[in-house]
């Protein structure tokens, strides 16, 4: 099993991979509280990203509503640990399930009824919306004034129940990145993988070559789904606090999908260089800024638009490939 | 039985009658064009058997099966392969990846998948090419490309929509070769619409001719050729001046 999923890996990459495994394991026996948050930060948005873009990166389905699925993980969690002291990780069952089960209404609707391209994007969105403001009136999750967790100056870290120190959250998400990452490197190689990018190649190519084309894009979307709505539930517990204002927002969706974008769409390595570029460049830059005593408010949105333009404008593959290339990673 | 048979298949785009009553149908192991001139509605004869429109009127029979108004996922399982006549490669995949979606159909995983797409890309003499992106080939390349990944699905018909449009002389050649040889070895039987009169006379035992929608001829090579109607669909009628 783990001798097919290392074939065709080029062994500088393992250790290049392993080295940096290494450093990410360390890291918080060095970092400062800042920089751990900022560590969490750059991890959580590998995950999210790595989760999209087998929607977008393999399957070719631009989505720009994921903060739905990362809003409904939150809220489903939370809300049965607040209601029921349940463990988030029974919360992840029931997050996944509505998760999965709003991914497929849109996938069905958009799918059967052939709403693709950018038709699609903007179904995405809709739901989004939807869930953004029928949360602000949902009284059972607190609606617009927020669902707050109880919080505790924990001397113990508590996985059963997610409460505990950032370390143990920095651990957690770094363990999610690793596993989100080897699951897309299987999936790629597996039959599902090779008609996820037929389909995004040419979906009429993929048809006759006996792909069935709904259920294998159906399959992507709840896949994506599925994966970030855990993201979801972390968030939810890391933070304490959530806003349908703040959760379900477009804009979330949209920082979500930068770190793919820029570090390259549908590689697997690209959603965590892109994470740790955009998050990591972005926190430097305000430290700067605040050490210079400059404060701009909206200047990390745009740096996000500087590096998307450049990136758009050099580096059309993203940073990735060219880099990956440079280094003799490529296949 | 036959292998393909097609009667009174009719298709219309917006009251434009694409396909209007064609009847004909393929022998197993046999080698059949369907020529006529442009707009005759060659493709769209294709584009039904395949799958990709359900035909208003007419039955579709594959191996004595209906199979008019299957999905086109549906149709490549029943064993029918194509390629299409504006070429759609994975852009991005490599030649070898391409026709590991093809190989898919009928292999259990993807090793074997792999090891089946090697052997047919080989046939087609990409086997250099194996490991290039399919977006860096060359047309005949591309077309070749169109072959194997059809080929991959282990077809027992195979459509051929104009391979061999564009090519040279000797490249149609090539690849009327290639043909000859998966029909005589392994009784492909191959249904091609074709312009390029070379190929069809050298590969098709029997020939279906379109006009309008309409089949107005069937035969033998040489008998179809000098069938009046044919002649004149192509040439325009004879007038006195």
């Amino acid at each position: 099993m783990i001798g097919r999923l290392l074939e065709g890996v080029p062994r500088r990459g393992l250790v290049v991979l392993a080295a940096l495994l290494v450093l990410l394991a360390v890291f918080p026996l060095f970092a400062s509280g800042y920089l751990l948050a900022v560590g969490f930060l750059i991890l959580y948005f590998a995950y999210v990203g790595q989760a999209w873009n087998v929607m977008m990166g393999f399957a070719g389905q631009l989505s720009l509503g994921h903060s739905l699925y990362v809003g409904l993980g939150a809220y489903a969690a939370a809300a049965l640990y607040v209601h029921f002291g349940l463990s988030p990780w029974i919360g992840l069952g029931a997050a996944i399930g509505i998760s999965v089960l709003a991914g497929a209404a849109i996938g069905f609707l958009a799918f059967r009824f052939g709403v693709a391209g950018v038709y699609f994007a903007i179904l995405t969105i809709a739901f989004a919306e939807f869930a953004r403001i029928g949360f602000d009136h949902f009284a059972w999750v607190r609606g617009s004034s927020g669902l707050f967790l109880p919080v505790a100056n924990y001397t113990e870290n508590d996985l059963w129940n997610l409460r505990g120190s950032p370390t143990m959250f920095y651990y957690l998400m770094l363990a999610m990145t690793v596993g989100a990452f080897v699951l897309c490197h299987a999936l790629l190689r597996s039959r599902m993988g090779y008609y996820w990018l037929a389909i995004r190649e040419s979906p009429e190519a993929a048809e006759a070559l006996g792909v069935n084309v709904f259920r294998y894009k159906m399959y992507a979307v709840v896949i994506s789904a599925a994966m970030t709505s855990l993201a979801g539930v972390v968030f939810a517990f890391y933070y304490n606090n959530l806003f349908p204002e703040q959760i379900f927002h477009i804009s979330r969706s949209i920082e979500l999908i930068l770190g793919p974008i820029i570090g390259g769409i549908g590689t697997l390595v690209g959603p965590i260089v892109g994470a740790f570029l955009l998050t990591g460049l972005a926190e430097g830059l305000r430290e700067l800024m605040l050490q210079l005593g400059i404060d701009v408010p909206g200047v990390k949105q745009v740096f996000y638009g500087l590096c998307l333009l450049m990136v758009i404008m050099f580096l059309p593959d993203g940073v990735w490939p060219p880099l990956a290339k440079k280094l003799g990673l490529h296949r | 039985m036959s292998r393909l048979e097609l009667s009174g298949v009719s298709k219309s785009f917006r009251g434009l009658k694409a396909v209007s009553g064609a009847s004909f149908d393929v022998t197993p192991g046999g080698i059949h064009a369907l020529i006529g001139p442009n707009g005759a509605g060659k493709t769209t004869i294709f584009n039904v058997i395949a799958g990709v429109y359900a035909p208003d009127e007419g039955a579709v029979r594959f191996d004595g099966r209906a199979i008019h108004g299957l999905r086109p996922d549906q149709v490549c399982a029943a064993g029918i392969g194509r390629t299409f006549q504006v070429m759609k490669p994975f852009a991005g995949l490599s030649v070898i990846e391409n026709v590991v979606v093809g190989a898919l159909q009928r292999e259990k995983d993807v090793p074997a998948a792999k090891r089946f797409a090697a052997v047919i890309v080989e046939r087609l003499g990409l086997g250099p090419k194996s490991g290039l992106p399919a977006s860096s080939l060359t047309l005949p390349d591309r077309k070749r490309l169109e072959v194997a990944r059809a080929l991959a699905t282990r077809p027992k018909l195979l459509l051929l929509d104009e391979v061999m449009a564009g090519l040279r002389p000797t490249e149609c050649d090539q690849i009327v070769a290639v043909f000859r040889e998966l029909n005589r070895a392994e009784g492909l039987t191959i249904l091609l619409i074709e312009h390029v009169m070379r190929a069809v006379m050298a590969l098709a035992q029997h020939i279906v001719v379109l006009h309008h929608g309409e089949v107005i001829a069937r035969g033998a090579p040489d008998v179809v050729v000098r069938d009046p109607a044919v002649l004149e669909s192509y040439l325009g009628e004879e007038t006195e001046v």
